[in-house]
């Protein structure tokens, strides 16, 4: 019953969230307004039994990435107001419809195997703790853990590379 | 031995290569010595093979070469027998005669060496034709004499009017090939095969009348063109274009016999469409008739031969027509030597005024050319008919064949005898009005005898031309025994026996006569205008090319040029400019997309997912 | 009532279809940016609903490979969007459409 309770409450929140990073004109706004979806989703995660990974997503998500973007936003100096007019034809309604259809063709789609699925709580449940993660990550999927490795390293070196401020050479300025 | 019957036909090919590639180099008169040679060489090989089957040794015998074409089981073979030798004697041996005359003849020509590569091409396409020994070989050498006879008619193709002749000649052979072709397909649907042996032993089993008379009357096509007979005898009178010697080897003596060859040949067949025999003996002898009347009229002297060469061509189709074939062989032989006798004679004539051809500049010829004149003579009492020389055997076989086939083919012999009638006229006017009477030769013409490397060969064929008949006489009929195994299982109409024969024979001497007699009175004393009336009509091919040309030629070229400009220009040309402008077009609207704003694309790409997505969940039952 | 993981679907599904509208409609490079993380957050939220549902810990180790990709992505992305944009003034992606036909 609390279950349920938090659950709703923290949809409602997640889904204003989304819908004010959408619809906000100033992107600081739309950084906040992800930030708090951001938050609902780690307490999902939190019902769900995964208590490591709702950890890393408020420690990498909201910690890292999004304080990451507003650096950016700062930086780039973006004006306040953004011009609501919209240049291509046709992309408003298409937006519109995609989402709308998207949205409800999964969930009519799932709906059918969603009703009969297993609930959360009670014996059938994943143990959520950082061992059992450990052990699984460690274990049989080394090699992607490896991999992604690789993968934040060339992606640190690479934005290094791409933010560098070059200086102009001497003879083009005498 | 006969293992190497192929070598008649590789040598002259050889030398038909080399000559054509190396003519310029080898220059005169090497080029012509190498294609006489090589000529003669196939004329000795050709004696050697011959031998065996004159003393009776010898069986016909099949020379199986390579596999040719597996899916229909035709093989390039080649067949020697009676017949086969026959014929190949005759080209190759009358060939060489004029050969050796060219080499004179042409002489400071441009083109010589090219000019006796095509005359190996040619004697090498026509032994194909010969030596074949089923259909298909034999439609290559036709074919190829087809082109060799156009390569040649218009050797100096600078000259519009040769390279006219040497179209039309092709284009109206066309015609008959299609007949031949169609009869092939006829026979390779009745038998499967194309062999001879195959075919003629197992026709009067397998072929329904109708199945035979269609077979060959399409054969019959293919032999009215290439043996210019009524109606496809117009490329005939304007191949006179090509020079002389080709005349003589190609329009009197062998070419222009492969369609009698044929038939004969293919006799089997003949015999079991009485029906086509019946065409074939009336168009025979109605070209016969008419050419003669044409002859009578010209006033060029090749043109006289010309039109006489298709009027003997049928007598020889008339002798087929009623079952003679050897008479009418015999009659090909004959013809072979006083034809290219005339008209390498005439050739000679042409030559010594300069080029002249109109019989009106000639005359008093007989005493500057004695050589050419007498042998002349030997070749116009041989084509008259008058004993003992060769022609007049040959003649009256075929005519006394014609007597004693039926009712009605007393009236072919009949026009048989009238054509021989013309036939002596118009060859008495011939000689009379170039070596007879007074001189009336163009400023500045100086004749004289010709070089012996031509005058010899026309000795030769003087001599044969006047003694050849001695083969078949109906005291002794040596060459239908020769022939005996090229025509087993076929019945041919022998002459009238006993006196009717003689009967016959007096006829058609007493006809040649009066023919001689007629046109010596008129033509004598003067030479007379024969401006107007009939004469110009004569001249004029009865207007028979006009009302080709309005009938056929002009329909033809019409929808060559409806082809050409509305189906090719506006409708196919139309169709592939709309596709590509259509292409064009359609990439123009579709370019729009490509607009650069990567929402949109996102927009597409979101949109189509979802599209996919939907028609995955409906198709798997969604709702 | 029950609250399967069914329902975590669900939710995810709208924030995913509401995060598509977000980069679709939204001109600035940095809202589309965040419309994508709030897409895979999304996905982590399935990835997780479906692992708990199946009985699975390898919901949650797929979820944690998203982050760390996710992570990576972030870092490159802005990177670029700072290295085009500092010659311009404006954040706005339809100015950049020299590709197009």
């Amino acid at each position: 019953m609390v279950e349920v309770f938090v659950f709703a409450v923290f949809a409602l929140v997640a889904i204003g969230g989304a819908l004010v990073m959408v619809m906000a004109r100033n992107p600081v706004h739309s950084a906040i307004g992800l930030l708090t979806t951001m938050f609902s989703i780690a307490v999902f995660y939190v019902l769900l039994n995964a208590h490591f990974i709702a950890a890393i997503q408020v420690l990498i998500y909201a910690g890292a990435v999004m304080t990451l973007f507003l650096f950016v936003i700062m930086m780039i100096g973006v004006d306040k107001t953004e011009d609501t007019t919209e240049q291509i034809p046709w992309q408003r309604p298409i937006a519109i419809v995609v989402s709308v259809g998207l949205a409800a063709v999964i969930l009519i789609a799932g709906s059918q195997a969603w009703i009969t699925g297993r609930s959360v709580f009670g014996v059938d449940g994943v143990n959520g703790t950082i061992e059992a993660v450990a052990d699984a990550l460690f274990g049989t999927w080394t090699l992607a853990f490896l991999s992604t490795v690789f993968l934040l390293t060339i992606a640190a070196v690479g934005t290094i590379a791409m933010a560098q401020y070059l200086p102009r050479r001497p003879e083009e300025e005498s | 031995m006969i293992d190497y019957l192929w070598l008649l036909i590789v040598l002259p090919l050889l030398g038909a290569a080399t000559l054509i590639v190396f003519g310029k180099r080898i220059g005169e008169p090497w080029a012509g010595w190498l294609a006489s040679a090589l000529v003669g060489a196939a004329f000795l090989l050709a004696a050697g093979f011959t031998v065996p089957l004159l003393t009776g040794d010898g069986q016909p015998e099949t020379v199986e070469l390579f596999s040719w074409i597996p899916v229909l089981g035709v093989d390039a073979s080649l067949l020697w027998d009676p017949l086969a030798a026959f014929m190949t004697l005759i080209v190759t041996g009358v060939g060489l005669l004029i050969h050796v005359y060219a080499v004179g003849y042409m002489h400071r020509d441009e083109r010589f060496g090219r000019f006796f590569g095509y005359l190996n091409l040619f004697i090498a396409s026509m032994l194909t034709l010969v030596l074949a020994s089923n259909f298909a070989v034999m439609f290559v050498g036709w074919e190829l004499v087809g082109l060799s006879s156009y390569l040649l008619i218009s050797f100096w193709f600078v000259r519009p009017a040769a390279a006219a002749a040497g179209k039309k000649a092709f284009i109206v052979n066309r015609i008959g090939d299609w007949g031949f072709l169609v009869g092939l397909m006829l026979i390779f649907a009745a038998f499967g095969t194309f062999s001879f042996g195959a075919i003629f032993e197992t026709a009067p089993d397998v072929l329904s009348t109708a199945m035979a008379t269609a077979i060959t009357l399409a054969l019959f096509i293919g032999a009215v063109g290439k043996s210019a007979q009524i109606p496809l005898y117009v490329w005939l009178p304007d191949a006179m274009e090509g020079p002389t010697p080709v005349s003589a080897l190609i329009h009197a003596a062998t070419m222009v016999t492969a369609g009698i060859y044929m038939m004969a040949r293919s006799a089997v067949l003949f015999e079991l469409a009485p029906a086509t025999l019946v065409v074939v003996a009336t168009v025979g002898a109605v070209t016969a008739l008419y050419a003669a009347t044409l002859a009578m009229g010209q006033r060029d002297i090749k043109r006289v031969l010309a039109y006489s060469t298709i009027s003997q061509l049928g007598y020889m189709v008339l002798a087929v027509g009623v079952t003679a074939f050897t008479a009418g062989l015999f009659h090909l032989m004959t013809h072979a030597f006083f034809k290219a006798l005339l008209f390498l004679g005439a050739g000679a004539v042409i030559h010594a005024l300069g080029g002249e051809q109109d019989m009106r500049k000639m005359g008093g010829l007989r005493k500057v050319m004695p050589i050419t004149f007498w042998t002349m003579v030997v070749g116009w009492l041989a084509i008259s008919g008058v004993a003992p020389l060769s022609g007049f055997w040959s003649k009256d076989e075929v005519l006394a064949a014609a007597f004693a086939h039926g009712t009605y083919y007393v009236v072919l012999w009949a026009m048989g005898v009238v054509a021989a009638l013309l036939t002596a006229f118009y060859m008495t006017r011939l000689m009379i009005l170039t070596f007879g009477g007074e001189e009336r030769w163009p400023d500045g013409a100086d004749p004289h005898e010709a070089p012996k490397v031509v005058t010899v060969p026309l000795v030769v064929l003087a001599v044969f031309a006047g003694l050849a008949g001695v083969i078949n006489t109906p005291f002794r009929e040596s060459l239908e025994h020769f022939l005996e195994p090229s025509f087993e299982g076929v019945t041919q109409q022998s002459p009238a026996e006993g006196p009717t024969v003689v009967v016959l024979a007096l006829v058609a001497l007493i006809a040649a006569l009066v023919g001689i007699f007629i046109a010596w009175g008129r033509y004598s004393k003067k030479v007379p205008e024969e401006r107007g009336g009939y004469w110009k009509a004569a001249r004029n091919g009865y207007g028979v090319d006009d009302w080709y040309g309005r009938l056929v030629v002009a329909p033809g070229k019409a929808m060559a040029t409806w082809a050409g400009e509305t189906l090719d220009g506006r409708i196919v040309d139309g169709l592939v400019n709309g596709v590509g402008g259509s292409v064009k077009s359609l990439g123009n609207s579709l370019s729009g997309s490509q607009s650069g704003w990567v929402r949109w694309y996102g927009a597409v790409m979101a949109a189509s997912t979802l599209g996919v997505l939907l028609w995955l969940l409906l198709s798997g039952g969604l709702f | 009532m029950m609250l399967t993981p069914g329902w975590y679907m669900a939710l995810a599904a709208v924030l995913f279809s509401i995060g598509g509208a977000g980069v679709l409609v939204r001109r600035n490079a940095l809202v589309m940016f965040m419309s994508i993380e709030l897409m895979l957050n999304s996905v982590n939220l399935t990835f997780v609903a479906a692992g708990t549902g199946l009985g699975l810990i390898e919901g949650q180790v797929a979820a944690l490979f998203v982050i760390v990709v996710a992570a990576a992505e972030v870092t490159i992305g802005l990177a670029i969007l700072v290295a085009v944009f500092r010659g311009r003034a404006t954040a706005n992606v339809d100015e950049l459409s020299s590709l197009g036909g």
